[in-house]
């Protein structure tokens, strides 16, 4: 199997498509993101990567802004 | 069955859900709370086919989990009040992620109808969808809506009105959420059918099983037996081990297949879209140099056109209401004194006109408010800010209570439900005040063109705004370096194309929010009006003690003899070191109560000392107080509570009168010492 290196979504540029592998959040943040689409495997493309400041992501065709923070707690391929 | 249905609206934020809301129950609603909570809770009445139907407006979730309090009470009105019909309302030009929340309405086993609403946007974007087959897949009925346009509305009652009236078939396409967790499910769903029978009656089986395993709090707070518990661990450790992930993300994500596997048989896209208008838009207005300033030249010009555009409705009232003075004063012979009179003139008039006389500057303030809501900058906004929100150690979406707070502080802090994290949330309630609201606009708007001239009047108002937003910063960045310390929370906001806000619905968001304001002058301002009236009117001097005064002379003696003039002269000590006299003492007393009073009061304290009605309460002012003064009075209302009902909602939103008093004490004092200071060092400089 492919070893592809897991990188924090926040490392993302812009227009990148990737997939999530999982999330370093606790019980109540992983339930919140898992019920705006957030899951294992699922496709994000990273709509907007500027720093400083949040991210704006689309995910199941829907645009979603995260915080910094989030961001690196997304791991993705 | 036939005459009475109950609706409850469920749906995503930003789905529309709250202009299908108003185009089923159009003027007919009534805005609460929900019981013990203070969520909002929107109740609309409306007729269809001689049937009476009761809409209930649901708050807007992503989920039903318990991890936030409008999910729970959602959740809760579903279970308790069984709702005849659910409608959950799905922006199908997003579909995939609003359809999670049906799928957890489906497990809830509700009798239910999915309004496919912004079909016109979907439509727009290249969907076609085959409802026929979407809807015998999900089993429930599906009608296609455009809420802002008043488009399906007569399909989606007939929807309702049918859902109602047939008994529901028992489902037949469940969720599948492989045979592992099936397994697990069903074990649990045995466990509980013996341990806990009212639970299961109540809520069912099925559903039960689900939410245990999920983890829910809420549940798992409502299960007796340990024997339960025990096996909800073994479960979830079982599940935790073949998966190497939480039971719960495996749920969401079957969920999420179902959906997905649903859509793919469904719905074809037709055009291939690369950039929408909406990024376009968003590429300059979030621009990371351009952003910032067009954000801030967007709030001046909010504030100046409230100022400026206000003045002339602001004016007719004023008119208004000292014509009808006049005119009730007339009903009794020129020189004759009745207490009547004086409660109806000098009490209630007075009072209420005063208020409502700045009700044109509020609703300007709330119909700008509401567009940039409805346009959906305000979810920009709230990007833009939240680099600088962050500096604070508060988060981007603490911007929108906040900037709510500058029309008034109760919406704001109700609206601060929108953070998560207690420890921002408990920040952003006690610094709101600083956002100077509507009801000191009143005062500012009086105070600012009786002291300043012509050019300088619409950068004083904006300053005064500023000094309470530096403040606030500086408030919230020690309270959350002591008080609530802690981590700095994530930020996660849903980013809705930007739309064209319907005349209607930002008409009737902006109604509303005044409506509510109003309520407050209508009610406890006017009592309060009322009780000031008569602190001040009573006791009366005797007779002979008056005897040889001017008539200028006994109407202040009485005052003096009155229990407002006593408190005001008693205060006096405490207030001369910040430029103020008793009479503002006393205005101040009975601003506490709320900030409108202030003027109400002044108004009453030279209307009794004076003769001239004719003479505005502004003229007034300049004959006896200095900018200075006056600029004072204005920084020290700005700092202090702004009213007795933002202290109580702020107990209610915290659950605790402790931190309700502190924030009392601790705006009080603050203002005290700040006015003190700028008052002492301004006359220093000013002569």
């Amino acid at each position: 199997m492919q070893d592809k290196q897991l990188r924090p979504l926040s490392a993302i540029a812009t227009g990148e498509t990737v997939k999530l592998a999982k999330i370093d959040a606790g019980r109540g943040l992983n339930s919140q993101l898992a019920s705006m689409g957030l899951l294992p495997n699922v496709e994000i493309t990273v709509v907007r990567n500027s720093h400083p400041g949040p991210f704006v992501i689309s995910v199941k065709g829907s645009k979603m802004m995260l915080g910094r923070g989030i961001a690196h707690k997304i791991m993705v391929l | 069955m036939d005459g009475k249905i109950t609706v409850a609206l469920a749906g995503n934020p930003n789905s529309g859900k709250t202009s299908i809301f108003n185009m089923l129950t159009g003027a007919r609603q009534h805005v609460g709370n929900y019981p013990g909570v203070t969520v909002e809770k929107k109740t609309g009445l409306c007729n269809h086919k001689s049937c009476k139907i009761t809409v209930v407006d649901l708050p807007g979730t992503y989920s039903l989990t318990a991890y936030s309090m409008e999910e729970l009470v959602a959740r809760n009105f579903l279970v308790e009040e069984k709702p005849d019909v659910v409608v959950d309302i799905v922006d199908a030009s997003n579909i995939e992620r609003n359809l999670y929340l049906a799928t957890q309405l489906i497990e809830m086993n509700v009798p239910l109808v999915l309004a496919f609403n912004m079909s016109d946007i979907a439509k727009r974007k290249g969907l076609v969808f085959d409802i026929d087959q979407l809807s015998k897949l999900l089993e429930t009925a599906i009608v296609p809506t455009v809420g802002n346009k008043g488009k399906g509305k007569a399909e989606l009652l007939d929807a309702i009105v049918q859902t109602a009236r047939l008994s529901r078939p028992e489902r037949t396409h469940k969720i599948s959420y492989g045979e592992e967790i099936e397994t697990e499910l069903a074990s649990l769903k045995a466990v509980l059918s013996d341990e806990e029978p009212a639970l299961t009656q109540k809520y069912g089986s099925e559903w039960l099983a689900i939410k245990l395993l999920e983890d829910d709090s809420d549940i798992n707070a409502k299960v007796h037996s340990e024997k339960t518990l025990d096996s909800v661990r073994a479960g979830i450790n079982h599940l935790r081990s073949i998966f190497g992930d939480e039971p719960s993300i495996i749920i969401a994500d079957r969920r999420y297949g179902f959906i997905s596997g649903a859509c793919q048989e469904t719905i074809k896209s037709t055009i291939e879209s690369r950039h929408s208008a909406s990024d376009m838009v968003d590429a300059v207005v979030t621009n990371r140099i351009l952003g910032l300033p067009i954000f801030l030249l967007l709030m001046y010009i909010v504030f100046f056109l409230t100022f400026k555009i206000g003045d002339y409705p602001m004016g007719w009232l004023e008119w208004f209401f000292s014509w009808l003075g006049a005119a009730i004063t007339a009903f009794w012979p020129a020189g004759v004194e009745s207490w009547l009179k004086s409660l109806l003139v000098d009490g209630v008039i007075a009072g209420v006109g005063g208020v409502v006389a700045f009700l044109p500057n509020i609703l300007l303030l709330f119909l700008a408010i509401s567009i940039l809501e409805d346009t959906g900058y305000m979810a920009r906004a709230a990007f833009i800010m939240d680099s600088i929100m962050h500096k604070i150690g508060l988060h981007g979406k603490s911007f929108i209570p906040m900037l709510i707070g500058f029309g008034c502080s109760i919406p704001a802090i109700m609206g601060t439900r929108i953070l998560e994290n207690k420890r921002n949330r408990f920040t952003t309630i006690m610094v709101i005040p600083l956002m100077s609201c509507g009801a000191r606009l009143t005062i500012y708007a009086l105070i600012i063109p009786a002291f300043f001239p012509e050019g300088w009047r619409g950068p004083m108002l904006w300053l005064i705004y500023l000094i309470g937003i530096v403040l606030a910063v500086i408030a919230a960045k020690v309270l959350r370096l002591t008080v609530f310390r802690g981590e700095t929370t994530p930020f996660v906001m849903e980013l809705p194309p930007y739309r064209m806000p319907t005349l209607k619905a930002v008409c009737l968001h902006m109604w509303q929010r005044g409506w509510l304001y109003l309520k407050k002058a209508g009610t406890i301002i006017l009592g309060i009006s009322i009780i000031l009236w008569a602190a001040m009117s009573y006791p009366q001097p005797s007779a002979e003690s008056l005897a040889g005064l001017t008539k200028e002379q006994a109407q202040q003696a009485r005052l003096a003899y009155s229990v407002i003039g006593r408190l005001g002269h008693a205060i006096e000590p405490a207030l001369k070191p910040l430029g103020f006299d008793w009479k503002i003492g006393t205005a101040l007393v009975g601003a506490t109560a709320a900030k409108e009073v202030f003027i109400s009061q002044l108004g009453i304290v030279y209307a009794v000392g004076s003769d001239e009605h004719s003479e505005t309460l502004r003229e007034k002012l300049q004959a006896n107080y200095t900018p200075l003064t006056a600029f004072c009075i204005m920084l020290f209302c700005l700092i202090s509570t702004p009213c007795i009902a933002t202290i109580v909602t702020t107990g209610r939103e915290t659950n605790s009168w402790g931190w309700a008093l502190f924030q009392f004490f601790g705006l009080t004092a603050l203002a005290y010492v700040i006015t003190l200071i700028v008052y002492q060092l301004g006359s220093l400089i000013v002569p």
